[in-house]
Order: C-alpha cells, then sequence, then structure tokens
C-alpha cells in the first residue's frame, strides 16, 4: 500500500493568466498528515496553488497528483489529457478549503451550512450529519450558534464554522487560503486556537496560505519559500525563520515581521 | 404555405414607407419627448415638497402601470382634432418618460452627499447646482440606460395599430388582410425590427461599458 | 362621483369579463415566462459554448422582433402551417416567450450576480452542479431575480391588451366598447383604474416575495431564533 507515497505531488506544474506566468515549472511533495505553510511576497503564486488544488483554476501545464492518482490531468501514451469530470470529483472529494472570505451560504442556518454537503454529497443520514456537525461546531466553540443565520454572527464566528463545515467532510487534505486576513485583529485568535487544536488533534496534511508567522511556526512540519513562481527554499520551519539560506527568504521575512 | 421571393420584395417598398415615416419619426421624437419630460419628472420628484412630490410619483406609476394601448385610445377619442400619429408622439412619449424618470433618478441619486453638500458650503442656487454640478455627472450614467428604453419605445410603436396609425406592423396585417398572405410582411416587419434594436443594443452596450469609469 | 358609480355598477358585468381574460392572459403568459426564463437563464450560464449560442440567438430574436409582430405570427401565420390554437392558448404563447425572453436575462444576470465565493465553496464541497444550483446558488439569485420580474410582469399585464387584435374581449377591448355606452372618460377611466389596481396588486405582491427573499438570506433583520432566548437566558449573550 502507498503509505510513504506523497498525499499531495506538484510535478511540473505551470499556471499562466493571460500573458502572466505565476507558476513556471512547480515541482514539490507533501508527505501524509504533513503542514505546510506557503509564505512568500504577494503574487508568489501561494494562493493559486492551493486553487488548483481546489481545481478552482485550471492547471496550463504539469500534473497534480493526490496520494498519487492524477487530479485534473493525467499522462496516457506520452500525452497529457484531462481526466473525466467523474474521476476528478471523485479525488476531489478528498480535499477541503477553508477561504479567506468564509463564504457561508447566506441562506441556510449555521449547522445546515454544516451539514449539507455530508448529507447531499457524502449521502449520509441527516441525523447522523447532524449529530457529527454538532460535534464541530461544539470543537470549534459555537455550538449555541448552531441554528443562527450566518449573518448574525462576527466575522470570526463565521470563518470557525466555515472550518467546521470544511472539517464535516472528513478530508485528507485540508487547504487554508489567508483564513486569518479578512478578520479584524482582535478576532483572530480565536480563529487559529481553533486551528491549532485541529492540527494537534488530527492527522489532516494542511497547505496553509498565513501572514501570521508565528501560527505558521508552531503549527507547520516545514515552510516553504516562492518567489517568481518558483520555490526558492523549504525546510523546517525553525530553520526557514531564524536561518534561511537564501537572501530572498530573510529580505521577505524581515519585510514582514 | 410557403415563402413566396417576388411577392416579399413587392411588399417590402410600402412597409420600408410605414417604417420611415411612421414607427422612426414616432421613435425619433417620442423619445426625444421622453427624454425631457423624463428629466423634468426626475428632477421635480427630487426638489418638489413632499406632498406634491408624493402625487406626482403617484401620477408617473399611474401611467407606467397602465397599457400605452388604452392610454393611446383614451386619447385619440378625447381629442379627435388630434391626428393618429400625433397622438401616438404624444402618449409613447408621456409612457416612457416615466420610465426615464426612474433611470436619471437612479443616475442623480449615484452622486456622492458630498457634491451637493459641496454646492450648499459654496450657496449655489439651485438651478446652478442642478445645471452645473449634478446633471452633468449624473446624465453620463444615465445615458445608456436611456437609450435601452427609446430601444423599448421603438419595438412598441406596432401598438400604434391600435388607433390606426399607418406604421409598420399594421401595413404588414393590412396587407395580409387583403392578400391572405401573412408570413411574407410579417416576416419582413420582424426582421426589420431586428436589424434596427439589435445594433442599437449593443452600441449602448458598449456606450454603457465605456461610460462606466 | 354619483355618476362614476352608477356608470361602474352598469358596466360591472362587462368589464368583470374583460378583467378575467386579461387576468387570465397575463398570469398564463406570466406563469410560462418564469419557466422559459429560468430554463433559458440556467443554460445560458452552461459550460458548453453551443448551448450559450443557441440561447443567445432565441433570446435576442424574441427580444429584438417585437411583441406584437410576434403575436401577430402566431396568430395569422401559424394556423397556415397547420398549427391551430385557441385565442388565450396563443396569447398566453406569445406574452411567454417574449418576456421569458427578457426574463432568461433576468435570471442570468442575477446567477452570475451571485459572488463567485458562494460558486467556489460550492466545488470546494464537491456539491454537484444540479445540487450547487438547487440548494445554494438559486435561493441567492431569486432575491436578485424579484425586482427584475416585478418590472416584467407590469409589462407583461401591459402587453396583454392586444388580446383584441386576436379576437379576445380583454379589459382593454372592454373599455374601447363601453365608450359608446358611456362616455369617453368615463369608460377609459374605469379601464386604466382597473389596470393600474391589478398591476400595482402584483407590484406589491412581488415586492413582498422580494423582501421575504432577503429575509430568508439574513439582508434584512431576522426573527431570533427560539435557542438564541433560552441561551441568552443562560448567559452566553
Amino acid at each position: 500500500m502507498p503509505t510513504n507515497q506523497p498525499i499531495i505531488r506538484f510535478q511540473d506544474v505551470v499556471k499562466k493568466f493571460g500573458p502572466t506566468t505565476v507558476l513556471d515549472g512547480l515541482n514539490f511533495d507533501v508527505a501524509r498528515g504533513e503542514r505546510v505553510t506557503l509564505i512568500g511576497p504577494s503574487g508568489s503564486g501561494k494562493t493559486t496553488i492551493l486553487r488548483l488544488l481546489m481545481t478552482l483554476e485550471e492547471l496550463t501545464d504539469g500534473y497534480i497528483y493526490v496520494d498519487g492518482e492524477p487530479l485534473t490531468h493525467e499522462e496516457r501514451n506520452g500525452r497529457r489529457v484531462a481526466r473525466r469530470p467523474k474521476d476528478v470529483s471523485k479525488i476531489r472529494r478528498r480535499i477541503g478549503m477553508v477561504f479567506q472570505q468564509f463564504n457561508l451560504f447566506p441562506n441556510m442556518r449555521v449547522i445546515e451550512n454544516v451539514i449539507e454537503a455530508p448529507v447531499h454529497v457524502l449521502g449520509k443520514s441527516k441525523d447522523e450529519a447532524r449529530e457529527e456537525g454538532y460535534r464541530l461546531l461544539d470543537q470549534v466553540g459555537l455550538k449555541h450558534r448552531a441554528e443562527h443565520h450566518p449573518l448574525q454572527l462576527s466575522g470570526g464566528q463565521q470563518q470557525r464554522v466555515a472550518i467546521a463545515r470544511a472539517l464535516a467532510m472528513s478530508p485528507e487534505i485540508l487547504l487554508l487560503d489567508e483564513v486569518t486576513s479578512a478578520l479584524d485583529p482582535e478576532l483572530v485568535g480565536d480563529v487559529l486556537a481553533v486551528l491549532r487544536e485541529v492540527a494537534e488533534n488530527t492527522d489532516i496534511s494542511m497547505l496553509i496560505v498565513t501572514h501570521e508567522m508565528q501560527f505558521a511556526r508552531d503549527v507547520s512540519h516545514s515552510v516553504m519559500m516562492f518567489d517568481g513562481g518558483k520555490v526558492v527554499e523549504s525546510g523546517h520551519p525553525d530553520k526557514i525563520f531564524t536561518n534561511p539560506d537564501h537572501e530572498r527568504t530573510k529580505t521577505f521575512l524581515q519585510a514582514i515581521l | 404555405m410557403s415563402w413566396d421571393w417576388e411577392f416579399a420584395i413587392d411588399v417590402l417598398p410600402q412597409l420600408l414607407e410605414a417604417f420611415l415615416r411612421v414607427t422612426l419619426v414616432v421613435t425619433v421624437v417620442g423619445s426625444i419627448t421622453a427624454a425631457v419630460l423624463g428629466l423634468i419628472w426626475a428632477i421635480g420628484l427630487r426638489s418638489l415638497p413632499p406632498v406634491p412630490a408624493k402625487a406626482l410619483a403617484w401620477v408617473l406609476d399611474f401611467i407606467r402601470m397602465t397599457p400605452l394601448p388604452v392610454q393611446l385610445l383614451f386619447l385619440y377619442y378625447a381629442v379627435p382634432t388630434l391626428s393618429a400619429l400625433q397622438v401616438g408622439i404624444i402618449i409613447i412619449g408621456i409612457h416612457y418618460s416615466t420610465y426615464m424618470a426612474e433611470s436619471y433618478r437612479a443616475g442623480i441619486d449615484s452622486i456622492p452627499k458630498g457634491q451637493w453638500e459641496a454646492t450648499r458650503a459654496l450657496s449655489l442656487p439651485a438651478s446652478r447646482t442642478w445645471r452645473a454640478v449634478i446633471l452633468p455627472q449624473a446624465l453620463r450614467a444615465t445615458i445608456p440606460s436611456l437609450g435601452n428604453w427609446a430601444i423599448a419605445m421603438f419595438k412598441d410603436t406596432p401598438f400604434l395599430i391600435f388607433i390606426a396609425a399607418p406604421e409598420m406592423v399594421s401595413v404588414a396585417r393590412n396587407i395580409g388582410g387583403n392578400t391572405f398572405r401573412y408570413v411574407e410582411p410579417f416576416t419582413i416587419a420582424g426582421l426589420i425590427f431586428l436589424a434596427a434594436s439589435y445594433p442599437t443594443a449593443i452600441l449602448m452596450r458598449k456606450l454603457e461599458n465605456r461610460l462606466a469609469y | 362621483m354619483r355618476d362614476f358609480i352608477d356608470a361602474f355598477v352598469s358596466a360591472a358585468p362587462q368589464l368583470w369579463e374583460g378583467t378575467v381574460t386579461t387576468l387570465i392572459l397575463s398570469l398564463g403568459g406570466a406563469a410560462l415566462a418564469v419557466v422559459i426564463a429560468c430554463v433559458l437563464g440556467l443554460a445560458a450560464i452552461s459550460r458548453f459554448v453551443v448551448v450559450r449560442t443557441i440561447v443567445r440567438i432565441i433570446v435576442e430574436f424574441f427580444r429584438g422582433t417585437s411583441l406584437v409582430v410576434q403575436m401577430f405570427f402566431l396568430f395569422f401565420v401559424f394556423p397556415m402551417w397547420g398549427i391551430e390554437w385557441d385565442p388565450y392558448t396563443t396569447g398566453i404563447v406569445a406574452l411567454g416567450l417574449n418576456y421569458g425572453a427578457y426574463g432568461s436575462e433576468v435570471v442570468r444576470g442575477s446567477l452570475n450576480a451571485v459572488p463567485k465565493g458562494q460558486w467556489e465553496t460550492t466545488t470546494a464541497l464537491s456539491m454537484s452542479w444540479p445540487l450547487k444550483i438547487r440548494r445554494v446558488i438559486w435561493p441567492q439569485a431569486w432575491a436578485l431575480m424579484l425586482p427584475g420580474f416585478n418590472n416584467l410582469l407590469i409589462m407583461l399585464i401591459k402587453g396583454s391588451a392586444l388580446a383584441g387584435f386576436i379576437f379576445l374581449q380583454d379589459l382593454t377591448f372592454v373599455t374601447e366598447q363601453l365608450r359608446r355606452t358611456l362616455d369617453t372618460f368615463t369608460a377609459f377611466g374605469l379601464g386604466l383604474v382597473i389596470y393600474f389596481v391589478i398591476s400595482l396588486a402584483c407590484s406589491y405582491l412581488l415586492r413582498w416575495m422580494e423582501l421575504r427573499a432577503q429575509r430568508r438570506l439574513g439582508l434584512k433583520e431576522t426573527k431570533t431564533p427560539r435557542t438564541d432566548k433560552a441561551l441568552a437566558g443562560g448567559g452566553t449573550a
């Protein structure tokens, strides 16, 4: 069984938006259970990496593998061909994402947001999903808000619901896209606390894009520094944050810390 | 019943004549009337005291929410001295002025409060405020919307059939009634409408994008 | 005022029948228009260029050729091709097609106006296309559609005045008839007021639906859920 197979593999990934090349032949692996933080100047393609994995953007060239299986494109007889939507969605189910803007569904109450996909995508029974939903809401400290309307919640609370919603799908991979960037500073702490707990108590692999360097340092197994569509360097957070090899990483960290 | 090219070419001049002499005239004069009246209504709604402004709003709603044909017939019978063409222009102009007033109002509402406050701070008189500050900014945003209403008006000109004005569709219907061939006249009439309105609509969309910033 | 009431009473049966005809055409046309608008509007955001192009052509055709021409075409030309409908069907189909085409633009615009983040989240939750539309996108787009539908419904009601030309005795027809027995001002006064009341009622109904839809999205203040009161008492608030 593919136990030491990387859960995520980017192979020669190219992403262009019109004439701009955002990712330029990118290669990296993420091991199962590994939590990786992506850092780098804005526009360096960190978010694009998450969006490619979530199939929100289309690959220009190259391959992405999830647990050894090609995500959107595969190599067949030496040619790069798109996979059938059905196959793509099967793999996509193993990935969850939390967005900068929370994106809770305003037409549903909090608990309904959480159980929507488990019931209608995974086919769980309503009762089972509800029980699990309440447990997750409890975990993010919002059980008492279950019957509320999303817009009645603060930004931080909405984001915690969004985390519960993503976890309700039992993803093997969780993508966190600047999840605290849209929050007022005083609300950031609660959200990070929830994520720390998730990191400690589960073995979900995570790709994290964040500006919260202390958080990144605490929860991630490794940090990847991006610039110009390539990985500048990667390594253990202690190493990257205290003693990076590359000048570019140094200047970047100096500018934001 | 199949298409008869000879007959089609035969009736084309009559239809085109009706189009140019009635349909187009009503559209152009009607649009200008509607644009002028609409502006007056919009300014009135904004600057009249509350009670008359409310009354004006109800009158405009009444005109906007009742059918053109009934309004056309009403004026046609009420003032027998007016020709069908005159009735058509007046009623269509008034009817669509109520829609255009809404467009103007949206344009005026889009002007930041600070602009009004600035004119107040400069003690500009009301007329100067409207002419030099508010309208030039509001109109820019309003023009494509007015254009779209003019296109809608154009497609409503066949309602003039109710008062027997010789516009294109009623001419087409008469030809059909006399010859029992309806396919060609109605098809041609429809295509002329399409040929005139579609490019104009695209032009308005372009204008909208250009004026958007 | 007395004269007006007397006139109203004497003309009431005719006016009632005309009003019923107008209502049948308007409501039937509106029902068909909503169906067409939804189908075309959803097809207009299809992934397939062919589908989008076909929808574009249909919509531009019906928007561009004038309701009057379309109704006459259905009424005078279709029978020659062996397609003969009764006048009610003809009227309802003509109104439904024309305003359905306009309505599809409202639907398309509203679907596109649902924030991109909502669409993306449905992808992140692996929701299928029908599921995401039905459960997430449509309920939000619906609130955005209603003002546009409101406008179109008023236009459709007014458009039904064409009925007289396909031999239906609708409110406009009756109004013109009444002019012969009553005077012009009374007859048209009655006709216009009835149309206004119908339009106004429809307009208020749709406005109410809009507010309800917004409230469901939490855009207007919502009733506090019961659990909240219980918990607020418990000191969580």
